[in-house]
């Protein structure tokens, strides 16, 4: 707990960037990836000591400013973590301020062992450690007070940032702050018991509510530096593509142009032009006359591709699981055989911010402002591009308009395009920017996906035997996370949310084809589980309307005994819809869907009509089991709005499409995200009581709402959806 | 290039910008006023919305040329208006925002909104903020604090 | 008495021949008239035709939609954003026409504008429920029916195709936000107006 003068904004930077020596140079996989933690499935983090002068800093005027560890884009934890922080610390939480962390070792994710957010593992893995860096340093102050009027700290009590001794004596964090930071940091302290929170499991209000909402604060594309100018990059038309030549002669007739020049990409090369602001920028990008060499790269094609993946998906693939008899289904009379086929497009993220990163590089140092969900990477990326040590870049973490995986990308290809041009204009920042035509265009999407499943019904109408093949690209095929993900060639993102079902189907194999296709792609906000939760939520509904059970008895007779969250998400979902669920109008219809996903249980029943020939939610109910709720009025956001996203994968423009190797699609008009009208009316969130370890709520949400949707209009039009997006109903 | 001689929240301001630039860009790179936001530059999410002369409009789509004398107000301005800070209010309260990246105009278009329906219906609400997007899908607590401003200002 | 008879005979004669061909000369007029309107009656539907294929171009129709919602491009698909008409075809407090059409086009962004940017009322709707462009004869007496069309005449309307700017801007429609310029209408403007005062002058016919 450093004291700092009054007109600093913060720590030093250059402090926290310790990064090891192991670090300097090498290669990327080996430095930053805890890969044994990260392989070892289920394992508790390794035990580290993480030093709370990085991650509180105790002002002389009694204000707490606590590091959040990973990027705040939405999600919440700007104010959950410091929440979780500041009840074991007894800070007062009206004099708490949280700063995103820069890049360094010591902000990497315990479980990971990078710097990231991701998974939504924000709170299940800094949980304990951010309580752990609370009790420490409560400790330590309580310690200090305790030396100071020479008592025990058993005498010793805290509460809003104030150490309480006997007879009356008190005493300020901040008096106390320079004393404590003098002592050796205890090994272990004493956590709170759960009926000791004073934040933990409340309600709590976000912190960065207000400069949200009176445009104070600034994201990373608000950035305004002294001398600072503004690149737009022209990408080719085909992922891969090469410049061969370019006329810049309208290009640079704009005022305020500075230069234009070919950079190599992540894949292939492109233009990039530097101006003074970014209106001459895109201009002069729009007016570039580029000569493209498309040759040598596979130009993709959006129904080439479903011809391939639709000859695919009926052969054996990669085994991922097989259990029982794999021959079960053959020998299932034809009759007593549901088969299904499912085509799932290409989605871009189009996270509300556009992608951008700003880059200065003065020769033998460098800084960098990015709202990154992989600092870790992203760091090392640039310091590789400009030829720097990690320690001689100074990577700062800016609030971001949203991700959903957009910001977390292995390649770091927006760091490296605004690294490179940065290196050519050395001494002045540069500001990258991804128009949104570029986001739209540019890749970089949750892979289309086809899928077909062969459905053994038995007599009592449960499946007998499933057989279950997926087709779809590797998020991470060629990537340091290979090693970790793959398994037996089958990339575990491909199938999850199918392969690790916990309903009780006997006979069960689930195989994949991940098909090499020139067209990038990255996690989408719950991954695997966007396709794989509405195939088996949607077929499970298929099979309990051809068996006559309600669709929530059938789903509990199904699931495994053992599969506690989700039937307590499940039993509680029953609770909280009786009182509408039977009693809706005619033309109104009840959907149900049940998925875990990140170790958290979701059920959800939306009561829908149709409107103008679209669903329109009438309300949306769910049941969630996310462990111990940090933060209720978050977890109730999470799912309230998450439901609303997860709803882009049914928009009828809801598709990035490709012919002859180009994106169709350019911007929110070709490509379009759900609007008020799409989303529910009303959503009322039920959280299951528990005190187990807290699991992650952005992205459960987003897998259970087109199943339950499209479950509602099966009912009112007697038709299955299996093509999406929802085009027609 | 060319001098424009605006009224931006109730002060006069000299820009020089080219001609065509929209009003988004001169208020955020000339004036250095970061609240109103680029999310897609052709008028299909309202992240831009600003106010020109009363009415809610989509700064990204209007090129400078074409303001005049109108008065542009900015979210910068709602902290010191009364249905603005009502709906400011509102929104901390029931903790809508997110990433928060596109509130700037969905506040901007609720203030339009209740200025001119001080008890908005759902589906007047629906209306005037049906334009606007939310990728973190925040419409559930939109409604919800429109009609909660809507109350406090009763 | 010879004399006289001979005078009465000649002046029977004459006075016959005169009403003669007066009768002669009154039916020749009349048939020509006759003859004449059934011209007129041809010549001015086939001008409402060609102001029909105006009136349905994309360029117009698509702000004469029968729905709460106007229509965009040349394939007429429903505006983006969701804009509505709302209660006086202008939009609503949130989201107006003039959010972002303003008073001329916007070539640099891609915004077609023009003075008073709103839909036609519905009493002016060319289309049905399904956006397909109603037929020509329905469209000429929607647009003849002086209790739809602000009390219209004939000379109304000729003014109105020659004057009024949302039309003209038809001719003017500026460029689309990817670059290129939005398609015309098939007849020149000086065309339509010719078209329009021919069909005026026929007396504004419609087909049956």
């Amino acid at each position: 707990m450093r004291l700092k003068s009054e007109n600093s904004t913060g720590f030093s930077r250059r402090g926290f960037l310790r990064v090891s020596a192991a670090a300097a140079g090498g290669l990327l996989a080996s430095l930053y990836f805890d890969l044994r933690s990260v392989a070892q499935e289920g394992q508790a983090p390794p035990a580290k000591i993480y030093p709370p002068d990085a991650f509180i800093h105790i002002k002389p005027d009694n204000k707490i400013v606590i590091q959040v560890n990973r990027l705040e884009f939405g999600q919440g934890v700007h104010t959950s973590l410091p929440m979780i922080l500041a009840d074991e610390l007894d800070a007062d939480w009206q004099q708490v301020i949280a700063e995103l962390a820069p890049a360094a070792d010591v902000y990497k994710d315990p479980l990971y062992g990078m710097q990231m957010v991701g998974g939504s593992g924000s709170i299940a893995h800094s949980f304990q450690q951010y309580r752990e860096l609370g009790a420490k340093t409560r400790a330590m102050l309580v310690a200090a007070a305790a030396d100071r009027w020479k008592v025990s700290p058993d005498q010793c009590r805290t509460e809003a940032s104030v150490v309480h001794g006997p007879g009356g004596k008190t005493a300020k964090y901040a008096e106390l702050a320079e004393a404590a930071a003098r002592r050796p940091v205890p090994a272990t302290a004493r956590l709170k018991q759960p009926s000791e929170f004073r934040l933990i499991g409340k309600p709590v209000r976000r912190l960065d509510s207000r400069s949200k909402c009176d445009g104070s604060l600034k994201f990373g594309l608000d950035l305004d530096l002294p001398e600072m100018k503004v690149a737009v990059v022209a990408h080719p038309p085909v992922f891969g593509g090469r410049v061969k030549g370019f006329t810049d002669s309208e290009a640079r007739s704009i005022d305020g142009v500075r230069e234009v020049f070919e950079i190599p990409l992540a894949k292939g090369t492109g233009v990039a032009v530097v101006a003074d602001r970014f209106w001459a920028a895109k201009q002069a990008r729009d007016r570039l006359k580029i000569e493209w060499d498309l040759s040598g790269v596979e130009h993709a094609d959006s129904s080439q591709l479903w011809t391939k993946y639709k000859e695919l998906a009926r052969t054996p693939g990669n085994v991922s699981v097989a259990r029982g008899d794999a021959k079960a289904i053959d020998q299932v009379d034809a009759a007593k055989r549901l088969v299904a086929e499912y085509e799932f497009p290409y989605l871009a993220h189009s996270p509300m911010e556009p992608l951008n990163t700003t880059v200065r590089f003065d020769g033998d140092r460098a800084e960098v402002w990015a709202g990154s969900q992989f600092q870790t990477m992203d760091h090392m990326a640039v310091a590789q591009v400009l030829g720097l040590k990690p320690e001689q870049v100074t990577f700062h973490t800016e609030m971001a308009g949203g991700g959903f995986g957009r910001r977390a990308v292995i390649d770091s290809h927006v760091q490296r395009e605004a690294a490179v041009i940065a290196k050519r204009l050395r001494g002045t920042p540069v500001k990258l920017v991804w128009p949104r035509e570029d986001d739209v265009r540019g890749g970089y999407y949750r892979p289309m996906h086809a899928h077909r499943v062969e459905i053994g019904v038995g007599p009592d109408g449960m499946p007998s035997a499933w057989r279950h093949v997926i087709v779809g690209q590797s998020l991470v095929a060629g990537t340091p996370f290979a090693a970790m993900l793959i398994k037996n060639g089958v990339d575990a993102t491909t199938v999850e949310g199918t392969a690790d079902t916990s309903y009780n189907i006997p006979n069960f194999q689930v195989s994949a084809h991940n098909p090499t296709v020139n067209v990038p792609v990255l996690w989408w906000r719950s991954v695997g589980h966007t396709h794989n939760a509405f195939v088996m939520e949607t077929l499970i509904d298929e099979l309990a309307t051809l068996a006559k059970v309600d669709s929530i008895a059938y789903r509990r007779k199904l699931l495994k005994s053992d599969a506690k969250k989700l039937r307590g998400a499940l039993d509680l979902l029953d609770e909280k819809t009786k009182g509408w669920r039977d009693k809706l109008p005619q033309d109104h219809a009840v959907g149900i869907a049940l998925h875990e996903s990140f170790g958290t249980a979701v059920a959800c029943a939306v009561d829908i009509s149709i409107d103008n020939k679209r669903p329109r939610i009438h309300r949306a109910t769910v049941a969630v089991d996310c462990g111990l709720a940090v933060n209720p009025l978050s977890v109730e956001s999470q799912f309230q709005a998450g439901l609303s996203f997860g709803l882009s994968q049914l928009m009828a423009k809801g598709a990035i499409t490709l012919k002859d190797g180009r994106v169709e699609q350019r911007n929110f008009d070709g490509y379009t995200p759900p609007y008020i009208v799409d989303a529910p009316m009303a959503v009322d969130v039920h959280i299951v009581p528990s005190t187990e370890a807290p699991t992650g709520c952005g992205e459960p949400p987003v897998p259970v709402i087109s199943p339950a949707v499209v479950n509602a209009l099966a009912r009112l039009t007697g038709k299955r959806y299996r093509n999406l997006p929802l085009a027609t109903i | 290039m060319a001098t424009y001689q605006l009224s931006v929240n109730g002060k006069r301001k000299e820009v020089t910008a080219d001609p065509s630039t929209p009003l988004l860009w001169v208020l955020r790179e000339e004036l250095k006023m970061t609240g109103t936001k680029y999310g897609c530059g052709v008028s299909a999410c309202g992240a831009c919305t600003v106010h020109v002369a009363g009415v809610a409009t989509r700064s990204c789509i209007v090129p400078i040329s074409l303001v005049g004398e109108r008065p542009v107000v900015t979210i910068e301005a709602m902290h010191d208006d009364p249905v603005g800070r009502a709906v400011q209010d509102a929104w901390v309260e029931k903790d809508v925002v997110q990433c928060g990246y596109c509130q700037s105009g969905q506040i901007m278009c609720a203030v339009a909104l209740l200025k001119a329906t001080p008890k908005p219906t759902d589906k007047n609400i629906e209306e005037s903020l049906g334009g606007n997007v939310c990728r973190c899908g925040t419409y559930v607590r939109i409604r919800e604090a429109i009609k909660r401003a809507s109350q406090q200002l009763a | 008495m010879m004399h006289n008879r001979r005078n009465m005979l000649r002046t029977f004669v004459f006075l016959l021949a005169i009403s003669t061909a007066w009768i002669v000369l009154l039916r020749v007029a009349d048939q020509a008239k006759s003859a004449a309107s059934n011209n007129t009656q041809a010549g001015g539907l086939a001008a409402w035709e060609e102001v029909y294929s105006v009136l349905t171009s994309p360029r117009c129709i698509n702000c004469h939609t029968a729905t709460n919602y106007p229509q965009q491009g040349d394939d007429r698909h429903r505006h983006v954003a969701n804009v509505i008409r709302g209660p006086e075809d202008k939009g609503v407090p949130g989201l107006n026409c003039a959010s972002c059409h303003q008073e001329s086009n916007a070539d640099s962004t891609g915004a077609p504008g023009g003075h008073n940017w709103h839909l036609a009322p519905l009493s002016m709707q060319w289309q049905d429920l399904n956006d397909r462009p109603l037929l020509s004869a329905v469209v000429c007496r929607s647009v003849t029916d002086r209790s739809k069309n602000h009390n219209l005449d004939g000379p109304g309307l000729l003014k109105h195709h020659e004057e009024e700017a949302l039309v003209l801007w038809a001719w003017n429609p500026g460029r689309r936000p990817d670059g290129t310029m939005r398609t015309l209408p098939p007849l020149s403007h000086s065309e339509f107006v010719a078209a329009t005062r021919r069909w005026v002058e026929a007396g504004t016919p419609c087909p049956k």
